[in-house]
């Protein structure tokens, strides 16, 4: 007969336990990819990224026949591709994160002040979520840039009404269930006023969302960072954005390849490390989520 | 029930409640007063949809502001009347001047927070003090609803602790700012039998240390039996019986509170069948005419059918009433 044990207690695992099923290869990959370049471009980089050399024009990576003089290969002006994509990180960085907060701000109060006060404002917020997800962000971008010129700012803008009804709808709907548990009512019964009870017993209720939300649309905001500069709609040049870079050497890709494809592979790798760091953290923090 | 009047702490004359649905609109609470006393516990009892919590909440101003309206009548507080105070005055009476402790422990604790933040939110809402003072307070009230180490279980969450415990915490909030009168909704319908005993002790003990009074809602007569002073009865909205527990014990005046009390299963004598009542209350949207009670009763004859019996004096001394027409014949 097999020999059963059983603890008298489930053990608890701390955090540390936890942390072991950490994706550390997407970390590491997002840190040399993403987040190192992004905060010391200036010193890992190896050229100016915007001065041209037009000498050096066109030159195959290493292994490629390229030199360690410009080892991801130059542009048809002679621009280092790696110092490109270095320095471009920061501004990648800068427009997922800037935008996400805009969306998580202003998706997160609609959708938390929608959910308690129902009634009419609740069906007016909810309309304008619909309305946000039906019409394109990508048309949203054209007419931002045709009315106000394609700036940083203008992309934090498309980044951020792209995301915010994500926010507004799950934040409501979990409020919706957390302003009828008892704890609300219990706090009313103790004197609470409305105000402390959103901000104080629903909000941190729906924060491990929200964070989970928030993580796995950095992947959307930076495809979609990319997206608008691919198209010319985004930060403008000579600022070398990846989605800009890609753009670049779409012209070259049957023959220079490189120009279009590091640039390229900087995203790939990035949107999926952050995916899969997102899927971990949902996994972690909100089990509830494991089904969206 | 004039001289009762003078002393009594919290004192309800003819509170109607009127709810409003797409079925039709109705009174859970038809016209009830009743009074309670500083130090005494007051049973409120009744089945599902008696209209118990309607009651509780109307006391609290917190009834749901789309649905149920306040039509009328008077609650005072220690000579003060609450339906007319604003918004912001009837906040600070509430936890501070009327506490309540709600029905499921499971739920009435934020998951979010420590036990000790929530007792301490309390406490912060009607009597501010500094971060240490709070602390102390805080286990204090730990203390007394009888918390084993309460200083380490302020810093526990609702999720460590057992149903029983977390209702202690519920209670603990409900008595930090030491209320006059508290409120407790069936606290114990979600523990099991032997906490239920000592969560019912440990209310008593509290009741004596602070002279406060209890409106105990159930719908279990065996607690009523244990914990309280007077009860009324409550069917279908109406408040049917009122008096002292021994009286209604010894000698319920209206079938529905006779046909309660041979329903409570007794650990004595000889095993038989429970009795049950046969039938079903009203919907709440019917409209009844005579006693509401009178499809359901044994000794129901035409009149209860057709006219709606006053509420008179079950016998001499005034403080056992009932509204049966039965009462009115005797």
């Amino acid at each position: 007969m097999a020999e059963v044990q059983i603890s008298a207690q489930r053990p608890r695992r701390s955090l540390w336990q936890r942390s072991r099923d950490f994706p550390i290869l997407p970390l590491a990959v997002l840190l040399i990819v993403f987040i190192i370049p992004a905060f010391f471009a200036h010193w890992i980089a190896l050229h100016d990224p915007y001065v041209p050399n037009l000498r050096a024009r066109l030159q195959p990576p290493i292994f490629f026949g390229g030199t360690w003089e410009y080892p991801l290969g130059t542009d048809r002006l002679g621009r280092d591709i790696y110092s490109r994509i270095v320095h471009g990180a920061w501004y990648v960085l800068a427009v997922s994160f800037i935008g996400i907060l805009v969306g998580v701000v202003v998706g997160t109060t609609l959708g938390l002040i929608a959910g308690y006060v129902r009634g009419w404002f609740d069906g007016f917020v909810m309309r304008l979520v619909d309305i946000s997800l039906a019409l394109p962000a990508m048309l949203l971008a054209l007419a931002l840039a045709a009315a106000m010129g394609a700036s940083f700012l203008s992309v934090v803008i498309v980044v951020g009404f792209a995301l915010w009804a994500y926010f507004a709808r799950q934040v409501r709907a979990e409020v919706l269930l957390l302003r009828n548990a008892d704890f609300v009512a219990r706090s009313r019964v103790a004197g609470s006023s409305h105000f402390r009870i959103l901000f104080r017993h629903i909000l941190p209720n729906v924060t491990n969302t929200i964070v989970v939300l928030a993580t796995l649309q950095v992947g959307i905001a930076i495809m979609l960072d990319a997206s608008l500069s691919f198209l010319g709609i985004g930060i403008p040049r000579p600022t070398p954005t990846w989605g800009l870079l890609v753009s670049d050497g779409r012209d070259f890709i049957a023959t220079d390849w490189w120009i279009a494809f590091f640039p390229g592979l900087a995203i790939m790798l990035t949107v999926l490390s952050v995916n899969m760091i997102g899927d971990w953290l949902r996994d972690t923090l909100d089990p509830r989520l494991r089904q969206v | 029930m004039n001289t009762s009047q003078t002393d009594a702490l919290l004192d309800v004359r003819n509170l109607k409640v009127e709810v409003t649905t797409k079925a039709g609109s109705f009174f859970p609470v038809n016209d009830h007063s009743f009074s309670v006393k500083s130090g005494e516990t007051l049973g409120i009892v009744g089945e599902s949809g008696s209209g118990k919590s309607m009651t509780a909440m109307s006391l609290m101003r917190l009834l749901p502001k789309h649905a149920a309206k306040i039509r009328g009548g008077s609650v005072k507080l220690d000579g003060r009347e609450l339906l007319t105070l604003s918004e912001k005055e009837m906040r600070k009476v509430r936890g501070a001047d009327i506490s309540m402790i709600l029905q499921d422990p499971q739920t009435s604790l934020n998951p979010a927070f420590t036990v000790g933040d929530q007792i301490k939110e309390a406490l912060k809402l009607h009597a501010p003090g500094g971060r240490k003072t709070l602390r102390e307070r805080t286990i204090d009230a730990l203390r007394r609803v009888k918390v084993a180490a309460p200083e380490h279980r302020v810093n526990s969450y609702p999720g460590e602790m057992s149903g029983g415990m977390r209702q202690r915490v519920v209670g603990a909030i409900a008595i930090s700012c030491r209320p006059k009168v508290i409120i407790a909704d069936e606290p114990t319908t979600s523990l099991d039998v032997t906490v239920q005993a000592q969560y019912l002790r440990l209310l008593k003990e509290l009741q004596d240390e602070t002279g406060m009074a209890i409106l105990f809602i159930t719908h279990d007569f065996g607690i009523v039996a244990n914990l309280c002073h007077r009860v009324i009865v409550m069917y279908a909205g109406r408040i049917v019986e009122s008096g002292p527990v021994a009286k209604i014990f010894a000698k319920p005046a209206h079938p529905y509170t006779e046909a309660l009390i041979s329903a409570v299963p007794s650990l004595h004598g000889q095993k038989e069948r429970l009795t049950t009542i046969p039938g079903q209350p009203p919907a709440p949207t019917d409209i009844v005419v005579g006693c509401p009670f009178a499809p359901r009763c044994q000794y129901a004859d035409a009149r209860c059918h057709s006219e709606a019996p006053p509420t008179v004096a079950a016998d001499q001394s005034g403080d056992h009433t009932t509204s049966c027409w039965r009462a009115v014949e005797a």
